[in-house]
């Protein structure tokens, strides 16, 4: 590479052009792995088509005969045991008694999510802070390692820790302590009560927390790099104490990007199945009474469900599960949408290693 | 300017001056610069905390228990090794970079370079929402269409292809941004001395990419190595070595355990933490390979 940039150092005018079509050899190649980009480039579109699909011609029919109901209820009932009748009800077949709403999965799965980035977002933006203003070089890069690792480590691993390590953890020395201390008044009161075994909503939301934690940090600490450094210069001058600059010319500068960065995590924490599966305690069709209750989530119960749902002979319970999906879908997906939106006004942010582009 | 640490605000090279001509700075001001510091230095505590505690708790719980054994032995039951479920993860791993690699490198490439407008705008937002959709439900869809519906069964091929559409808009994303971070004086000067346009293409404008599109290669590879979810109902689990057979046959892949095992006695759990401490030492490979390929791009262009 270093020869080429020697050659070809002479600065040109800005902007890229259409590549030359001198000789006949080149017009070839270049053609050639134009055809191919382009069939290679219509793939993905093709397998975003092709989910697309067959998620709806499954669960079309499920949505036709669960109704408005499937969003109003919490029951998951897939009907009376083996050879239970199948029956026909406006022309889709289920097992006679099935009976299906997913109240208490759509509940576990925004407030897992709401807990976890109410715990994340400020934690994560308070540390790309300290990164980028306080830390020495030396150590911001450790840290950076820190981050990355955190964002690498494969979401089963992080499961593995809540369900052993952190989970037991938070049941026997952090819950008791915040559930008898905790005054019994409206809001607070759902922190009182039964503090389960370690397996339950607020486990599965501080696990969460941890997996949102990088995407948020990094994203915060690549922005705040990026805010120049002569409006800070500025805010000193005025005679601004740290504090007042951050929250007054740092922060607003990055902001659209800083909620981009959140919703991004916010789209992993909506998605994640294996961490909340194995931390969640997996009570089907159940809201927690309090924040240490046993629950489920979308995506834990499609990965968990799926086996039993096709020993279902109608098929109807995996039409369920392909509704829940979809519904995971468009959950995940509009809230994806407007991280691009805001994120797109800042690009150049580098992204951690794993989920969250 | 006061020694205070509400003071630290102010840095050293701002113009100096006596304290006297300075007016007063009030103490609310001071305290809300002392606290909100406190409590960012408390968000970096929280952010360090849970990754040594993570990382060492695994570390800490796996290697006193770890033989090297467990490599070269297949499982049985929920004991014994983890021989099949490494290779089988292997497997996936190269699999998919070479599936999902070769379409998104075309893909980026394309976009890159070649679409423009409209038509770019739609193939791109295509894998951008690709990016969205979380991975059970293509693991659900893969599951429904590819093992069910076509009747592949548990197998490499549906596994390799729903990783693979997780991990094409990573590498698509990074391939694109490294083309468009390419300078265009290169492009210009490549232009300028008369090289033909499928030259520049490939032995400029890629080659000054690779460092880019490798980093977006590797993030797949952490990826296809660390998924659970989408591989336990497409890929199934086999207490034998992978085969080379892309359907019909299950193949095994370390978070299996992870997620299997644990509950089990201490033989399994300790299995689990095995596969935990093996992931854990691959990812951090991976992590360790892009510093370094950054770091090396870095000094080649400098």
């Amino acid at each position: 590479m270093p020869t080429s940039a020697q050659v070809l150092q002479p600065e040109g005018e800005a902007g890229k052009r259409p590549l030359p079509r001198r000789l006949g050899a080149a017009l070839r190649g270049d053609n050639s792995v134009r055809g191919v980009g382009f069939v290679f480039a219509l793939l993905p579109a093709a397998g975003l088509l092709f989910v697309l699909v067959t998620l709806a011609v499954e669960a079309i029919p499920a949505i036709r005969l669960n109704g408005w109901g499937f969003f109003a209820h919490s029951v998951w009932n897939q009907g009376g045991g083996y050879n239970a009748a199948i029956v026909s009800t406006d022309g889709v077949q289920h097992l006679a008694g099935s009976k299906f709403g997913v109240l208490a999965e759509i509940v576990g799965t925004l407030l897992t999510s709401a807990i976890a980035l109410v715990i994340a977002v400020p934690v994560s933006i308070g540390a790309a802070l300290i990164i980028v203003e306080r830390l020495p070089r030396r150590l911001a890069s450790l840290v950076g390692v820190f981050l990355e690792l955190l964002a690498g480590i494969p979401s089963v691993v992080i499961g593995l820790w809540g369900a052993l390590t952190f989970g037991p953890f938070i049941a026997h020395h952090i819950a008791p302590f915040i559930a008898n201390n905790m005054p019994d008044v409206p809001v607070l009161s759902y922190f009182r009560g039964s503090t389960g075994n370690g397996q339950g909503l607020l486990v599965s939301s501080l696990v969460l927390a941890v997996m949102v934690i990088p995407i948020v940090a990094a994203t915060s600490r690549d922005l705040i790099r990026q805010v120049p450094i002569l409006p800070r210069e500025g805010a000193v001058a005025l005679g601004m104490s740290d504090f007042e600059c951050a929250r007054r010319v740092t922060l607003p500068w990055v902001g659209s990007g800083i909620i981009g960065a959140v919703v991004l995590g916010l789209g992993r924490a909506l998605g994640e199945t294996i961490a909340v599966a194995m931390t969640c305690g997996f009570a089907l069709g159940s809201i927690p009474g309090n924040i240490y209750g046993a629950m489920t989530t979308i995506a834990a119960t499609v990965v968990t469900e799926l086996d039993s749902a096709f020993g279902d002979a109608s098929k109807f319970s995996v039409r369920t599960l392909a509704e829940l999906a979809l519904v995971l879908m468009i959950i995940t997906l509009s809230t994806n949408v407007v991280a691009r939106l805001l994120v797109r006004k800042v690009s150049g942010t580098a992204l951690p290693v794993g989920r969250g582009l | 300017m006061s020694g205070t640490s509400g003071a630290a605000a102010v840095p050293a090279s701002s113009p100096g001056g006596r304290d006297s001509d300075w007016p007063e700075v009030p103490a609310r001001r001071k305290v809300a610069n002392f606290a909100f510091w406190g409590l960012c230095f408390l968000g970096l505590a929280v952010v360090v905390v849970p990754t040594i505690w993570l990382a060492g708790g695994i570390v800490v719980r796996a290697v006193p228990n770890f033989r090297f054994s467990v490599l070269t032995t297949d499982t049985t039951g929920t004991t014994g090794g983890l021989e099949n479920a490494v290779l089988g993860t292997l497997l996936l791993a190269v699999c998919v970079l070479v599936i999902g690699g070769t379409v998104s490198i075309f893909t980026g490439l394309y976009l890159s370079e070649f679409a423009r407008g409209r038509h770019r705008g739609i193939l791109r937002g295509a894998y951008e929402v690709l990016a969205g959709i979380p991975s059970i439900v293509l693991g659900y869809v893969g599951y429904v269409a590819l093992v069910v519906g076509l009747h592949w069964g548990f197998s490499l091929l549906p596994a390799v292809l729903v990783l693979s559409v997780i991990s094409i808009p990573y590498i698509t994303k990074a391939t694109e941004s490294a083309l468009g971070q390419v300078p265009s004086s290169y492009r210009e000067g490549a232009e300028a001395l008369g090289i033909p346009a499928a030259w520049t293409l490939r032995k400029i404008v890629l080659k000054s990419a690779l460092p880019g599109i490798i980093t977006g290669l590797l993030v797949a590879m952490a990826i296809a190595v660390g998924e659970t979810a989408p591989l336990l109902t497409t890929a199934g689990w086999n207490d034998q070595n992978p085969t080379l057979a892309l359907t019909h046959s299950p193949v095994a892949f370390l978070t299996y355990p992870i997620f299997s095992f644990y509950q089990y006695g201490k033989a399994s759990q300790d299995l689990s933490y095995d596969a935990a401490l093996i992931l854990l030492v691959f990812v951090l490979l991976i992590i360790i390979l892009g510093r370094v390929i950054i770091a090396r791009s870095r000094r080649n262009s400098e």
